[in-house]
């Protein structure tokens, strides 16, 4: 008896709860004065706690970007660390409101499994790092060797493209975080360690003998890293897609954070669209129209991210490469701001 | 008598010989030696192959332990230090041990855990040791919600109209059980929901306006190291105790329709590993719930660990109740008890106390199993070794200090436990005597 | 109740559902079972909205489509070619081989301890209850994570092999190889004629029973006692050797060798399996063998010095008399802590052992993102495992109760 009355009250409890849902995205985020983005567990360059516990990294601040351009405030992120198993299903179960954590837009995962990729913020690929005192110098020498590799990415399925293509075998370690990959690659369990490039050069760089080790010229496949959200609701995947662009169309015409911060009438009709002192594009994505001016003031645009968090000034000093812009025989080449 | 002797005899002694003292090899150190250590071949070899695997452990060990540095910034200085000699970086430990205890806990707030902490030991005592003033059972049933309030903060009116909750439910249950005990307790409960449903968010927010008593709020994801494997243990154990009550009851009864529940329930709960139900929580749960809800991943655990608990509670509570003899039964009928009555007056209370060791035991292994935790990265205590400390460019590297602080922690708690179970065993066993 | 009327004549009235004690078991259960499915459909209804509004749907089909991935180890022959399905196949086998291994393992050591925990040797009972009390207390996860980090930092790369003058040698003629990937200990390589010598071997194990029967005969019959220990092992050695010798040595050994990056040939038992294998074996060996102890002391005394006084020497007592009635009581608890080593083997995947849950529930469910096929498929498998595993316990017990009476 007291069982199933309690039962039968959770049931009503639940049905209650039920008929308060379905939101959208956006309300949600603002009624919560706050945005969920799910980040990497910790990655340096890209998104990792620093000594005080803030989150930083070139991931976060597209977090942050999308935060100032909604709520107005770019501290206004709760950010969720997630791993290659939970991260899709934090997404989906509406755990976070979007993801940064450098995935990579493949045909599955936007078709099949339903995310709507906004974008991408960086273009990498596949690479091989191995202890220089190996004396390999090229990924095609590698058959029989051991390598590490992180479950639950595709750069699982492209190793095993990879050494299948080129008739080598190899031995797979299977490992759940970048963390312990690095302990087991530092012990020499494995020979290889295999991520993207990007993430290779991050855990190096951590590495206490970073000399002591090479990437491999190869690089072998395409890894489009982007944000993404749920797919079916366009409104949000707009404003996370438009805001990443207004970052990337800042560098290039040339508005920094600074200019952003303080937003003045320009001579480029483009520039006074994008700042929102002329024009009404906030108003059509449902947000006010300086959001882009908030989300460029809030960690600089693209070029200013990128310096600051993964450019050849910093431990991590990746090149600009493929992500440079357009005008610089890059491949970041924004839609216009019209 | 002496006379008569003194004349039938040539002689007699009158005083007696002392007992003279046993042989060297009866004594002492070598007898116990002989006895314990080499009481045959077999014996003398086993003993010293004992003693030479206490040797080399010996050797191997202690410069560990003799040499090991307490202080230093990090790996490289600590092996510099150290020099060529072989020994344990504690530093480690003696860096970052409030983050193996508290996880990211700001600290200013470190005082909160420590007073639950202790606060957790005041609130056993009087359910340990039964000699204890029974007063103290009062702060046993504010301790979860004072402990509550004080590890994630925020208004104190929320949990104190939680606990609210529970007197108005009492209030109804005593008020309408005069009527029939099992209506009360339905209508109690009820009573209980609609005012945790409906009244207790607007309450708490008018009394927060007039009295705001808050502290500073804390998420959960900022909790880690062993208190989350201390909050994970103690609450699901104290949480599943009364489901196992209930599944345990329904397994034991004659309506097959719950008795059919609860044994698919409690088998199904105890033939999958307690990661697959992690993955759950981790995972799938949120697709079980209306849209748009969800709860903090720690609550989501909480319930899983609980409903795992639950079933093995359930079954050592059942042998509780087989254990007693069948003319309990017969005579808690005979008196003219109704099923609750008899259950509540007359088996539970005996059923327990036989059941207590075997609860104890479950907890032991739960606290142990809440480690597990660390694998859908949440970061207790193991997943702060693995994840933030050794992948730190300062102390990757180390291992041996880590695992040794880890595992001592949990020697020292479930060793504790485990010899208050002998002794609870001991002191139930008297009493049936 | 004292004059019982004639209630056959009364008609039913709704009150009799509540107050009627004939009714009311049945009027509760019927209000169970109404929350009950009220519940699940409420669960359910949550699961299709939710998964509706993600344009999800709950379907096994991804099972037949390419895994992509590599396995290490392969029990049956697998390429990343090859269907989600053999991968979870190949998971299955992982796990039982481990949950294989370390229950036999933990038996030996628990069996082991628990007899020398009750040694009259002070010093060697007080080592094992250190064993027993050590391990029994500290998490498994941390055994494993323990073992294998001894396996990664104390064992040489299998770099350290190479040169003319290597940092590290391989052990037993030069056939064993401890790394830090794994052990290498050779393998053997069935030649033609090697199916006799196995079949020679067979024979002779079922000889050794044969032998061991006719022996027991003959010691109830005429009394008189035969050496059954020194001639079972002549039967279980002589004729092997000698149709291995005669046949020109059809067996063969592959020693592992360094190749390349690693060590080619021979077997290779990885970190992460022996990781598992032997913290599941030494962590289960505690509780086995405190299971053991119990069990002997639960032996009466007066078994013992009964047959003390009949003449047996101690290690008889302890093998025709206290170990037959013990392991009435032992074996209950033993098969629970079989099973319990077959869903701690779940925890392969702290380690990157490719047990189910690192196959099934862990690369499949990442790649394909079937969270609920998988985890539902995961829980179906173990569930399997423990049910037949209780079944067996089920009839053991039943066995033993009947000869009780």
């Amino acid at each position: 008896m007291k069982k199933s009355v309690f039962i039968g009250a959770l049931a009503f409890a639940g049905l209650a709860a039920g008929a308060a849902a379905a939101q959208s995205t956006l309300e949600e985020v603002t009624n919560r004065g706050e945005l969920r983005c799910g980040v990497s567990t910790g990655l340096v360059g890209f998104a990792a706690p620093n000594s005080a516990g803030e989150w930083e990294g070139f991931d976060v601040a597209v977090c942050r970007a999308v935060a100032a351009a909604v709520l107005g405030d770019p501290s206004a992120v709760e950010f969720i660390p997630t791993t290659g198993k939970t991260r899709f299903t934090s997404l989906n179960s509406g755990e976070i409101d979007m993801l940064a954590r450098n995935t990579t837009w493949t045909f599955s995962r936007d078709v099949d499994l339903n995310f709507e990729f906004t974008g991408v913020n960086y273009y990498d690929g596949q690479g091989f790092m191995v202890p220089a005192s190996l004396g390999v110098s090229s990924a095609t020498e590698l058959d029989g060797a051991t390598v590490c590799i992180q479950t639950g990415t595709t750069t699982e399925l492209n190793l095993a493209d990879f050494f299948r293509s080129n008739g080598m075998s190899y031995e797979p370690v299977p490992i759940e975080t970048n963390a312990e990959a690095q302990q087991q690659f530092l012990a020499g369990t494995c020979d290889v360690y295999t991520t993207d490039a990007s993430g290779l050069a991050a855990t190096r760089a951590a590495f206490p003998n970073p000399g002591d080790y090479v990437l491999l010229p190869e690089i072998v496949s395409k890894e489009p890293l982007g944000p993404l959200v749920r797919h079916g609701d366009n409104q949000w995947g707009d404003i996370v897609r438009w805001t990443l662009n207004a970052l990337i169309t800042a560098e290039e015409l040339g508005v920094t954070g600074a200019d952003a911060a303080n937003p003045v009438e320009s001579n480029n009709p483009e520039v006074n669209r994008l700042l929102g002192t002329a024009g009404t594009l906030g108003e059509m994505l449902g947000l006010d129209n300086a959001w882009a001016a908030r989300a460029i003031a809030a960690s600089g645009n693209y070029g200013e991210i990128f310096e600051a968090n993964i450019g050849e000034s910093t431990a991590i000093g990746l090149a600009r490469g493929l992500n440079a812009q357009w005008t610089d025989g890059g491949l970041l080449y924004s839609p216009p701001f019209r | 008598m002496s006379d008569t002797h003194s004349h039938s005899a040539a002689f007699v002694r009158h005083d007696q010989i002392p007992p003279s003292p046993p042989p060297a090899g009866e004594t002492g150190p070598v007898k116990w030696i002989r006895e314990n250590l080499a009481s045959s071949v077999s014996n003398a070899i086993m003993t010293v192959i004992g003693l030479v695997a206490i040797f080399y452990l010996a050797i191997w060990a202690l410069p560990w332990f003799t040499n090991s540095v307490w202080n230093a910034a990090d790996i490289r200085e600590c092996r510099e230090i150290m020099g060529d000699a072989r020994g344990a970086c504690f530093a480690v430990i003696e860096e970052r041990w409030l983050q193996l205890l508290f996880g990211f806990y700001p600290p200013e707030s470190y005082w909160r855990l420590i007073i639950s902490f202790f606060g957790l030991f005041l609130a056993l005592a009087p359910i340990l040791f039964s000699n204890l003033p029974r007063v103290l059972m009062v702060w046993t049933g504010l301790f979860p919600f004072v402990s509550v309030w004080l590890i994630w903060g925020g208004s104190f009116w929320g949990p104190a109209m939680v606990l609210a909750g529970f007197v108005v439910g009492y209030f109804i249950f005593r008020f309408a059980s005069t009527i029939n005990f099992v209506a009360g307790l339905a209508a109690g409960i009820v009573g209980a929901i609609i005012w945790w449903s409906f009244l207790l968010g607007p309450i708490a927010g008018v009394l927060s306006s007039i009295i705001p008593i808050e502290l500073a709020k804390v998420e959960s994801r900022e909790i880690g190291g062993f208190t989350i494997n201390f909050i994970l243990g103690i609450s699901s154990i104290s949480l599943s105790l009364p489901l196992g009550i209930l599944l345990a009851l329904g397994r034991q009864s004659n309506l097959f329709f719950i008795k059919g529940v609860c044994v698919v329930f409690i088998e199904f709960i105890r033939g999958v590993p307690l990661i697959t139900l992690l993955f759950v929580a981790n995972v799938i749960l949120a697709f079980f719930l209306p849209p748009g809800s969800n709860f903090d991943l720690m609550l989501r655990v909480i319930i899983m660990i609980t409903l795992f608990a639950s079933a093995y509670i359930a079954e050592v509570i059942r042998g509780g109740l087989a254990a007693l003899p069948t003319g309990q039964y017969e005579a808690a009928d005979a008196l003219g008890l109704d099923y609750w009555q008899a259950i509540r007056f007359i088996i539970l209370p005996q059923a327990l106390k036989i059941s207590i060791p075997g609860i104890v035991n479950i907890f032991i292994g739960l606290f142990k199993d809440t480690t597990l935790v660390s694998v859908i990265s949440m970061f207790d205590l193991v997943g702060m070794i693995r994840g933030p400390i050794l992948s730190s460019t300062d102390w990757s590297g180390i291992y041996w200090e880590l695992w040794f602080f880890a595992s001592a922690l949990f020697f020292v708690f479930c060793y504790g436990i485990s010899k208050y179970s002998m002794y609870l065993e001991d002191k139930l066993r008297t009493d049936h005597r | 109740m004292t004059a019982i009327p004639d209630r056959g004549n009364e008609s039913f009235r709704l009150s009799q559902l509540i107050y009627d004690t004939r009714y009311r078991a049945l009027t509760f259960q019927f209000i169970a079972l109404v929350a009950l499915i009220t519940f699940i459909a409420w669960l359910m209804s949550n699961l299709f909205s939710n998964l509706a509004d993600q344009g999800q749907d709950i379907s096994f089909a991804f099972l037949a489509s390419p895994a992509g991935y590599d396995i290490n180890q392969q029990l049956i022959p697998y390429d990343s070619q090859d269907t989600h399905l053999r991968a979870a196949m190949l998971g299955i086998l992982n796990t039982l081989l481990v949950a294989f291994l370390a229950c036999a393992t933990a038996t030996v050591i628990g069996v082991i301890a628990g007899v020398l925990r009750l040694s009259k040797n002070w010093l060697i009972s007080r080592l094992m209850a250190v064993y027993v009390e050590a391990f029994r207390n500290v998490p498994v996860l941390i055994w494993i994570l323990i073992i294998f980090g001894v396996n990664n930092i104390i064992f040489p790369q299998p770099r350290a092999f190479r040169g003319a003058d290597p940092d590290a040698s391989m052990v037993l003629w030069d056939s064993i190889a401890f790394t830090n990937r794994g052990v290498y200990i050779p393998k053997p390589i069935w030649e033609s004629g090697s199916a006799i010598v196995v079949a020679v071997f067979l024979l002779s194990i079922i000889g050794i029973f044969v032998f061991r029967r006719y022996a027991r005969n003959l010691l109830y019959s005429t009394g008189k006692l035969l050496p059954t220990g020194r001639i079972s092992l002549a039967i279980f050695f002589v004729p092997t050797l000698l149709a291995y010798f005669v046949l020109g040595m059809p067996i063969g050994l592959e020693k592992p060798e360094l190749a390349g990056f690693n060590f080619q040939g021979g077997i290779q038992l990885r970190g992460s399996l022996i990781a598992l294998w032997f913290a599941l074996a030494i962590y289960t060996g505690a509780f086995i063998a405190e299971n053991v102890r119990a069990g002997i002391q639960a032996v009466s005394k007066g078994q013992t010095e009964a047959a003390g006084a009949l003449g047996l020497r101690p290690n008889r007592i302890m093998n025709l008399v206290v170990l037959p009635q013990a392991l009435r009581i032992i074996i209950p608890p033993l098969i629970s802590q079989y099973l319990n080593i077959t869903k701690n083997s779940s925890l392969a995947i702290a380690v990157g052992y490719m047990d189910v849950t690192g196959t099934l529930g862990g690369i499949t469910l990442n790649q394909t993102g079937r969270a609920m096929e998988c985890i539902l498929l995961l829980m179906l498998f173990y569930l399997t495992i423990s049910l037949s595993i209780s079944a067996i316990m089920n009839v053991y017990n039943n066995s033993v109760k009947l000869k009780e009476r």
